[in-house]
């Protein structure tokens, strides 16, 4: 290893790493030539090739935010129980791949003994995906690892069952830019009052006219504030977005009291059935309240067990809305539909009902 | 080692439960490593007053630009001086993962190895745009730590205006449904990329995503800039003998309920066994001695859900390829954007079917680069421009399949509409 010198190592710019060396040996010469599979239980995959190969693949849940002592608890599992080979799913669920039947049950106890929940396949709740919060974000509104946490203890045999009419994606975001994702049920902070300004930080800590630009609706416009060049927001336009604070950190968005959670139902990237689908606001002004939102859990497996016991096989949250309609879908799960559940922004004509339709 | 513990009353509820917990996590580390301590105690400060308390700054390897996210700590005192000291700098290493997140254990150990000696000992698989996320490192050491994680065969990610850091489904190595080579396509188009990986100089971020077929596992298609979708031109793929399982496990009333009913267009029919034949463009699979599904395979839009329910019964066809779609992604600015189709398929099974894909994702991010506002992603850059000068710009042909419907407003100019038929037809005849 090279100790520091003047000249520091130059990167190999190798890039995405080769896979070929991780993958699981069966994997690897059955590459392409899979046939069909089936879940044996919930939590296990069973893969056949066209060669006849089958691999069991064991999904357990993780805390995607490990310790290097876990993953190596999960690596001594592998190494042990498994075959050495392991892969992540983009929900953070960890995969191990057997060659033999009989692996499944040991290595599904070992699982289940060292505290990894096993499941997650299927018509489950999978695992939340999620982003930073508090623990490592610039501009979080709340945590992601905690609400997860939180909400994955109250649904953690949701996840070890496939009880669901299909499958359950969720995600949690900790501001508006939503980088946990389209889900079937998503949970987001909603701000509800402008950005409150540091004018004697502005100067020198923005680009302002880069600021300007951000906002979507030209609410900001530059001014001199006691004397310094600065910005100012004009509250009647502002629609508390928080896309200023990211370039402009004394635009304080984030507001203990005032930032509420939002959530929203139906995203759906698959394009089975119907094509993709964006998810809809359907809550809004639930509290932040660390360290378990209770709040959050309650509207949110309010509209998941609504899901559960009404809609039919293979609808997903989106499907099943489709069917009922949305004033049953307020109806059912107690939801009240506020005005501010009517989209006004651009485009917003094409979310009204342009027609007759209307269930009695 | 010692270094004492701060009261962590809020945390600790986190610890109870039947998940695993990341505070516990945490905790383990902080026996070892006192930025951990102290990077608990910032934490519980933020779960107490709700507020979060780093900001960014500028940190990098040697060579690089971007692929680290800095993180300085604004939790301080009335001195300036930090209230959590060892965590006063906890940057984030962000690592391109391989593709479909395949690991062996001994790599795994190896990375644990290496940033238990650099930083934090904390890693998250895997952040949402994939990358294996190294958090926590003091700047002295972030060096050091991408040296040993590069000679590992690992190499930084994306951050800030550049071509990210990219996802591929598990695909060909252990799904049935895989239309192309996810794992090679994927490391193909990221690696013609590095410069821009590793050099953010674009308007905004730019970022790819490899789905095997339309279920669409790393939702490609309002994650990313570009989204390569594996789809089938040919007819679906039957076999017998699983069709047949599945019915007997099901009945009829769940294959009436469950899959014909539930085709978006209709291509699925029911028939009499003694009936049902297949033909050039339609797929046959008889289910009993009675009954059989005829697929009309012209009408059929590559849903996947026929073949989700009667996986190994149905597949995907055997002239497989993939379906491109650009401009997806989340609401800011202008509002979300789904990815539009601007290649409804092209062929990926070979290196040159992959170098036609990568020339393509070439002119896509130059276009971008040239013609993009700051801060504007792709998507919104069409809806500013309109689809059909972008895809003059990147020298594509338009399609019907690019639209849900033709115009349904009058307000254009087709004076140049006689020439653009004529065009169209010498492109045929000169095609025939």
């Amino acid at each position: 290893m090279a100790t520091a010198t003047a000249t520091p190592r130059r990167a190999i710019e190798c890039g995405v790493p080769d896979n070929t060396s991780f993958l699981h040996p069966v994997l690897k010469r059955n590459y392409g030539n899979w046939k069909y599979h089936d879940r044996p239980r919930p939590g296990v995959l069973h893969h056949v090739s066209h060669s006849g190969e089958e691999v069991w693949s064991v999904r357990a849940g993780t805390q995607r935010q490990m310790d290097v002592h876990t993953i190596r608890t999960l690596c001594d599992i592998a190494d042990t129980y498994a075959e050495g080979h392991v892969r992540f799913t983009i929900r953070s669920n960890i995969e191990f791949m057997v060659g033999e039947e009989s692996k499944v049950a040991p290595l599904v106890e070992a699982l289940t003994k060292a505290g990894f929940p096993v499941g997650g396949t299927g018509n489950s709740v999978s695992m939340i995906a999620h982003t930073q919060g508090w623990l490592h974000c610039d501009i979080p509104g709340t945590d992601a690892s905690g609400a997860v946490k939180a909400l994955m203890d109250e649904l953690y045999h949701e996840f070890i069952r496939e009880d669901m009419p299909n499958r359950v994606h969720l995600s949690t975001s900790c501001c508006e830019i939503n980088c946990g994702g389209q889900a079937d049920i998503a949970i987001i902070i909603q701000h509800t009052k402008p950005p409150k300004i540091n004018h004697d930080l502005v100067a020198n800590v923005c680009e302002r006219p880069a600021v300007v630009a951000r906002c979507p609706v030209a609410a900001i416009r530059p001014a001199l504030v006691n004397g310094k060049p600065s910005l100012e927001v004009d509250e009647k336009k502002c629609i508390c977005c928080g896309a200023c604070y990211p370039p402009c950190p004394p635009m304080q968005i984030n507001d203990p009291e005032n930032s509420k959670f939002a959530i929203w139902v139906g995203g759906k990237n698959s394009n089975a059935r119907g094509k993709p689908t964006f998810m809809k606001m359907v809550a809004s002004g639930i509290p932040n309240h660390p360290p378990r939102w209770p709040e959050v859990s309650e509207i949110v497996k309010k509209i998941l067990y609504t899901y559960k016991e009404d809609a039919r096989p293979w609808e997903r949250l989106s499907d099943w809305v489709e069917r009922i309609g949305w004033p049953r879908f307020f109806e059912k799960t107690g939801l009240p539909f506020t005005k501010y559940l009517i989209d006004d922004w651009r485009g917003s004509r094409a979310s009204l009902n342009a027609s007759a339709h209307i269930r009695f | 080692m010692d270094k004492k513990m701060h009261p962590t009353p809020m945390l600790d509820e986190l610890e109870s439960g039947p998940w695993p917990s990341f505070v516990t996590g945490l905790k383990r580390l902080a026996g070892e490593n006192p930025m951990v301590v102290d990077l608990l105690g910032q934490l519980e400060t933020s779960y107490r007053t709700r507020k979060g308390y780093w900001k960014g700054g500028t940190v990098s390897v040697f060579g690089y630009g971007g692929g680290i996210i800095p993180r300085f700590t604004e939790l301080k005192d009335a001195d300036g001086k930090p209230q959590f000291p060892d965590a006063a700098e906890f940057h984030t290493l962000r690592v391109m993962p391989p593709a479909g997140m395949h690991y062996s254990t001994d790599i795994l150990r190896k990375l644990c190895d290496s940033w238990e000696r650099h930083g934090s000992g904390l890693i998250a698989f895997h952040g949402q745009s994939g990358d294996i996320m190294f958090q926590g490192v003091r700047s002295e050491n972030v060096q050091a730590a991408f040296d040993e994680i590069n000679e590992l065969g690992f190499d930084l990610g994306g951050a800030g205006p550049a071509v990210r850091t990219s996802m591929s489904c598990v695909g060909a190595s252990r799904c049935e449904q895989s239309c192309y080579d996810e794992g090679k396509t994927h490391r193909t188009v990221i690696n013609s990329f590095l410069d821009d990986i590793h050099r953010p100089s674009l308007p905004y971020k730019f970022k790819f995503k490899f789905s095997g077929c339309p279920n669409d596992c790393m939702n490609s298609i309002q994650r990313s800039d570009m989204a390569v979708i594996g789809t089938w031109r040919d007819n679906i793929r039957t076999d017998e003998a699983l069709a047949r399982k599945y019915f007997a496990a099901h009945g009829l009333n769940d294959l009436v309920n469950d899959v014909v009913n539930r085709c978006p267009t209709k291509a699925i029919r029911l028939v009499k066994a003694t009936e049902a034949k297949a033909g050039p463009s339609v797929s046959m699979v008889k289910l009993s001695d009675e009954h059989a599904l005829e697929i009309e395979n012209r009408d059929c839009v590559r849903c996947m859900h026929c073949i989700n329910v009667i996986t190994g019964g149905l597949a995907p066809g055997a002239d497989k390829g993939a379906t491109i779609l650009v401009g997806g992604k989340r609401t800011l600015k202008i509002g979300d954007l789904m990815g539009t189709v601007v290649v409804p398929f092209m062929k990926l099974a070979t290196d040159e079917d992959r170098e036609k894909l990568v020339d393509l994702a070439k002119r896509i991010v130059d276009f971008f680069a040239e013609n993009a506002l700051e801060h504007e992603r792709i998507g919104e850059t069409i809806e500013r421009i309109g689809l059909v000068n972008f895809l003059e710009g990147v020298e594509l042909e338009i399609d019907a399949n690019m639209v849900a419907t033709p115009r349904t407003n009058p307000y254009v100019r087709t004076d140049g509409w006689d020439e653009e038929v004529a065009r169209i037809n010498a492109k045929k005849s000169q095609a025939a």
